[in-house]
């Protein structure tokens, strides 16, 4: 096994979880979601099943001192909770709530060939295309107006949330 | 309407969480798909290869579910082709803007115990809510 293939078979076993799981029937997305209507907590025991064994598991693997084939463990830093965290998760709740689906299972459902699922990938690659160009505007401020007097101020910007930041 | 279904969920599950383990242990990194697909997007970070290994491996679990099961790719709500354009629109910006989705947050976040991911999964929940209970409540199931 080599890095490459793990990551392969990783999306593959994804997959499966995600089909055997539910996950990828947008009726049974929406009941979960309907709480006041015909409730079907399935996709509970999808997140449950999937955070009892990954909180084990993650505390195991994190007593390394690196991956199997990289130099270093790619988690999550931050604890700051801001209106980027919430506004995004709102905004992707919505159209979670509209559509039944999120990333994992739009993409593992692209194999049905069925026309929503497609429409919703594209619209959904997209948005996050959109993302990357509203993003660089954010995180370049200030910088065009003071060029001409100091040179050296004009690229200070780090880019924002890469790599390892992203959940 | 959807049967209950435990244990198929609890099982899906229990795949997904090994999953998430076994790119952790080998590569070092969160199956957060929303971050793996969105990576490909933002300028090249030389990790291109694994994002798109990972994508086909859902691909290619995906085409054995169409080849052997295609039941599970019913999608069973009636959505406009503007509606699944809006939702499709809002799942990639926000998952971006909050760095995570239900993989990302509501799985890896919350298995780590990150406060973050905590807030995001609540808020994601909440929000999924409230935009069901209009449709099936206040605008009679379909858009």
């Amino acid at each position: 096994m080599n890095s490459a293939l793990v990551a392969f078979v990783s999306g593959l076993i994804f997959a499966i979880g995600l089909a055997i799981g539910g996950m990828t029937k947008p009726a049974k997305v929406a009941g979960f979601l309907d709480f006041t209507g015909n409730w079907d907590p399935s996709l509970m025991f999808v997140m449950g099943g999937a955070v009892m064994v990954h909180a084990v598991l993650y505390r195991l693997i994190r007593h390394r001192p690196t991956p199997l084939f990289a130099a270093t463990f790619s988690v999550p830093t931050r604890h700051n909770i801001d209106a980027r965290l919430i506004g995004g998760a709102a905004l992707f709740g919505i159209g979670w709530g509209l559509s039944g689906f999120c990333p994992g299972p739009a993409i593992t459902s692209l194999a049905s060939g069925k026309s929503p699922v497609v429409i919703f990938v594209v619209a959904m690659i997209v948005g996050m295309y959109l993302y990357t160009l509203v993003d660089k505007l954010w995180t370049r401020p200030q910088a065009e107006p003071r060029k001409e007097s100091s040179p050296r101020l004009a690229t200070p910007t780090t880019p924002a949330f890469q790599g390892p930041q992203d959940a | 309407m959807e049967q209950f279904t435990p244990i198929a969920s609890l099982c899906g599950g229990i795949l997904i969480g090994l999953s998430a383990s076994l790119l952790l242990l080998s590569d070092g990194k969160i199956a957060g798909i929303s971050g793996i697909v969105g990576g490909l997007l933002s300028p090249p970070k030389n990790d291109t290869t694994w994002r798109v290994l990972f994508i086909a491996g859902l691909l290619t679990g995906g085409f054995l579910f169409q080849l052997f099961s295609p039941s599970v790719f019913t999608i069973g709500i009636s959505r406009s082709t503007s509606v699944l354009i809006v939702a499709g629109l809002c799942v990639g910006f926000g998952t971006r803007l909050g760095n995570g989705c239900t993989s990302g947050h509501g799985v890896c976040g919350i298995s780590r115990f990150s406060p973050r991911s905590l807030v995001s999964t609540i808020t994601f929940i909440a929000t999924g809510a409230i935009t069901v209970y209009i449709i099936n409540h206040l605008l009679g199931g379909s858009l």
